[in-house]
């Protein structure tokens, strides 16, 4: 009894064993993921299911298009790629790839480790590659000669002597036959790398005001994330092409503070992550949000050159230096543009155009007043020389995305076995060539058998050059 | 001068080309042969002062760097690169195997493909750099990721020339499925041919060709007879060439290329595209993400469709090493590759939304 359980039991293994080293597996788990991965690019994933609906209706027409999208969310399909089943699929796809590579492992490594060995004469005809030549010289030279053409062209040689018979092993990228391990291994190392990174980091994100601070992201569903260290943000600003609304750079300035200490200021952009502790803090978006206690910020330049930066809220006023002129802002527009009939409007509720309307007095009597905007010099002018508007300052706010992920340099390990492994598996080959050499009546008769497992062409050019040389 | 200039000469040249393989291949003079090569590299050599001077004029905007500077940034720069791409693959071949007669198919596609280009109204203004491209990782990210396509778009051709060859069953799934893509393929080209008519010449129309009006004229027609009726005649097209696929395999024999050579050159160009993809398309695609976006993986449309596209060609290359597929199976493994190439460069764009928009119009 006890014994025939024992048998079942292998059995059992070796059937989830076979299951797993089937390439028909390979193959279905292939086509599952490519199919279903379709999907996900058609259905939006993440989106709000009006959209959803919107593209379906497409597809299946007005009524069935709520219907099908209930099926198609309670399937996972509309966050397809956190899905259970389809974590599962890559998992299978590792396993398959794992025991794939573990069944043939041992195959390879043999012929790796395989010791030098002569090839018996009756064999050289069934190598794929024969070729005959006949020397004037005698077989010791004809050998010399061989061995260093072989050597020059980078095989390693091992000398066989036999009765009236030299026979000359050359052997070449022995090693490349394990690239494809290399590139399978690799694609573990990037899973691994990704299951590490989702478990034990996060992927948050945090909207900071300008001048505010915080100890903490945001995940996805608004919980929050400790951070360990509170980030500031100084500033934010947007450059914009010369005159147009193209978006030249999104900069933010951040600062660290642990322990109530700044320890770090760095300028962050687009492609330029700020990385602290582990966490990178990537700029992501913006906003546009002003409130009583934003700055409007001034440079004033006299004429005589002497100048001055002022700060001033909505309603106060500033004094232009060495005089008794007080300027007073009483309209900003984030956005300012001219319609065809001279009237002015805010044509976007972000800061691409921002500008100021100043109302200049003096000794509490109007003198003059005028727009002044942060992306033409030629509006700052006044008579007593230029103001220039450089920001409003605690308006915007920038939109990080915070990540941390323990796994990425896996990732990346993953990456750069990868490059090696796929270039070992195209670009090298395994070739092994045998030599025989007789004596025959004052002549030498080399005779060359030789075989390959990628590029047999290339390596017959290579042969009739090292043959050409004796 | 303007780099415009230079694309038409490379355009007539290529186009010039292709009527010197087609001689060479009737009459087997190598005095036309050689002229035949003589125009494709004239015309690739104009292809790259063009590219060469977008990119001078791209730069003299820019103000950032040459190496940022590459015009790879919208549609209409990446079509021009990948028919590029395409001769320069091309010219390569016909070095190295010293075989002319698939010249005769990759020239006119370039021809076709840059005055198709020119006149498709797809937008030729130099755009400024947003801040997401603003890396030195575009330049090997879309370079390679373009020279991968080209090696795709080759390996299809000779593909697709094997399985018009090597069947002859009209019955056989391989037959049936060489005259579906073909005809399918015809089919495209004759609808957005009658498109540039109707819009271009008797409308005079002046918006962009592909992205308002592709198919209007027949399958996506307001009035719903004509649209019936385009897709019943292109089931005739496409019967059509099933009923007459034996003429174009005629056709092909005439120019004398083994099959070995096309399965060899369908394998070579697919074991350079596949690391080439993997490189420069997924793994610098990747790196590149985590800088500007925070995540090497993001399930867009674009990456998800690349490794689909990974997937097809990875299966390829194991059926052949690991079950010995040659001949038409794996011929259509490559077709089916490069279709998924396709969806992954053009139709991801032009029917998706997502991360990579930039490549839209």
């Amino acid at each position: 009894m006890s014994k025939d359980k024992k048998t079942d039991k292998v059995s059992l293994i070796d059937q989830i064993w076979n299951f797993f080293s089937s390439v028909k597996l390979a193959v279905i788990v292939f086509a599952l993921i490519s199919v279903t991965s379709i999907i996900g690019t058609i259905i939006e994933q993440q989106a709000d299911p009006q959209k959803n609906i919107m593209i379906l209706k497409k597809f299946f027409g007005e009524s069935a298009a709520p219907y099908i999208y209930n099926i198609l969310d309670s399937l996972g399909f509309t966050d397809m790629y956190h899905s259970w089943w389809f974590v599962a699929l890559l998992f299978i796809f590792a396993a398959n790839l794992v025991i794939c590579s573990v069944e043939r492992l041992p195959r390879i490594l043999k012929t790796v480790k395989e010791p030098p060995s002569a090839l018996a004469s009756e064999l050289f005809n069934s190598m794929p590659i024969r070729e005959e030549a006949v020397f004037d010289d005698n077989v010791v030279k004809v050998k010399e000669q061989t061995l260093s053409a072989l050597k020059k062209n980078g095989f390693k040689t091992t000398v066989f002597e036999g009765e009236g018979n030299t026979q000359i092993f050359a052997e070449k990228g022995r090693y490349s036959r394990l690239g494809v391990y290399i590139t399978h291994l690799s694609l573990l190392a990037i899973l691994v790398g990704a299951v590490v990174g989702i478990y034990f980091g996060f992927n948050g994100y945090l909207n900071l005001l300008e001048g505010e601070q915080s100890s903490v992201a945001y995940s996805r569903n608004e919980n929050e994330i400790p951070l360990g260290f509170e980030i500031r943000c100084d500033d934010f600003d947007v450059s914009f092409y010369e005159k147009s609304d193209t978006p030249k750079s999104f900069l933010s300035i951040l600062t660290i503070i642990e322990n109530g200490k700044e320890v770090l200021t760095k300028t962050i952009g687009v492609n330029e992550p700020l990385r602290y502790k582990g966490i990178t803090f990537y700029q992501s978006s913006y906003g546009f949000s002003p409130s009583m206690s934003s700055l409007f910020k001034f440079k004033i330049t006299l004429k005589n050159g002497k100048t001055e930066d002022v700060a001033i809220r909505f309603g106060e006023a500033f004094i232009i230096p060495d005089t008794s002129i007080k300027g007073t802002v009483s309209d900003f527009s984030p956005a300012l543009a001219i319609d065809k009939r001279g009237r002015l409007f805010t044509y976007t509720d972000s800061m691409n155009n921002p500008a100021v309307f100043v109302e200049f007095t003096e000794h509490g009597k109007a003198v003059y007043n005028q727009w002044i905007l942060k992306r033409y010099p030629e509006t700052w002018s006044i008579p007593a020389g230029t103001v220039e508007f450089k920001d409003l300052w605690g308006a915007q706010y920038t939109g990080l995305q915070v990540r941390k992920d323990p796994g990425v340099w896996l990732v990346y390990l993953g990456c750069l076995l990868m490059s090696i492994g796929l270039y070992i598996a195209f670009f090298m080959s395994h070739s092994r060539i045998w030599i025989n050499l007789t004596h025959n009546k004052g002549k030498t008769t080399l005779s060359l058998a030789a075989t390959t497992n990628k590029y047999k062409t290339a390596l017959q050019r290579k042969i009739d050059k090292i043959i050409r040389r004796n | 001068m303007d780099s415009s200039l230079f694309y038409g000469i490379s355009t007539i040249a290529y186009i010039i080309a292709m009527v010197a393989y087609i001689a060479y291949l009737a009459f087997k003079k190598t005095s036309i042969g050689t002229a035949a090569t003589a125009l494709t590299t004239s015309g690739f050599v104009c292809h790259t002062v063009a590219f060469l001077l977008r990119w001078k004029e791209f730069d003299d905007i820019m103000q950032m760097g040459l190496l940022r500077a590459i015009p790879l940034t919208n549609l209409y720069e990446s079509l021009v690169f990948f028919v590029w791409c395409i001769i320069l693959v091309y010219l390569i071949i016909e070095f190295k195997y010293k075989n002319k007669s698939f010249g005769a198919f990759v020239t006119p596609i370039a021809g076709m493909a840059l005055a198709f280009i020119d006149i498709s109204g797809v937008s030729k203004d130099i755009h400024p750099l947003i801040p997401a491209l603003q890396s030195n990782w575009l330049l090997a990210h879309v370079t390679l990721s373009f020279i991968a396509y080209a090696t795709f778009a080759i390996s299809f051709a000779t593909a697709l020339m094997y399985l018009i060859l090597t069947t002859d069953n009209k019955k056989s799934g391989s037959y049936i499925f060489w005259t579906i893509t073909a005809g399918l393929f015809g089919v495209i080209l004759i609808a957005m041919a009658l498109d540039f008519l109707v819009l271009k010449i008797i409308l005079g129309g002046k918006e962009s060709l592909i992205k308002n009006y592709l198919f209007k004229t027949t399958f996506r027609n307001p009035s719903g007879l004509v649209a019936a009726l385009s897709y019943v005649i292109s089931m005739i097209l496409i019967f059509g060439v099933w009923r007459y696929g034996h003429l174009l395999k005629r056709l092909i024999e005439s120019f004398s290329i083994s099959e070995n050579i096309l399965d060899e050159l369908t394998y070579k160009n697919i074991a350079i595209g596949f690391p080439v993809f993997t490189l420069g398309g997924l793994i610098f695609g990747a790196i590149w993400a985590d800088q500007a976006w925070g995540r090497y993986w993001s399930w867009d449309p674009k990456e998800t469709w690349s490794l689909i596209t990974w997937f097809v060609y990875a299966f390829y290359i194991h059926a052949r090493f690991l079950r010995g597929w040659r001949g038409k199976k794996i011929a259509i493994v490559a077709v089916i590759g490069f279709f998924s190439t396709i969806f992954t460069y053009l139709g991801v764009n032009l029917l998706l939304s997502g991360l990579h928009a930039y490549g839209g119009m």
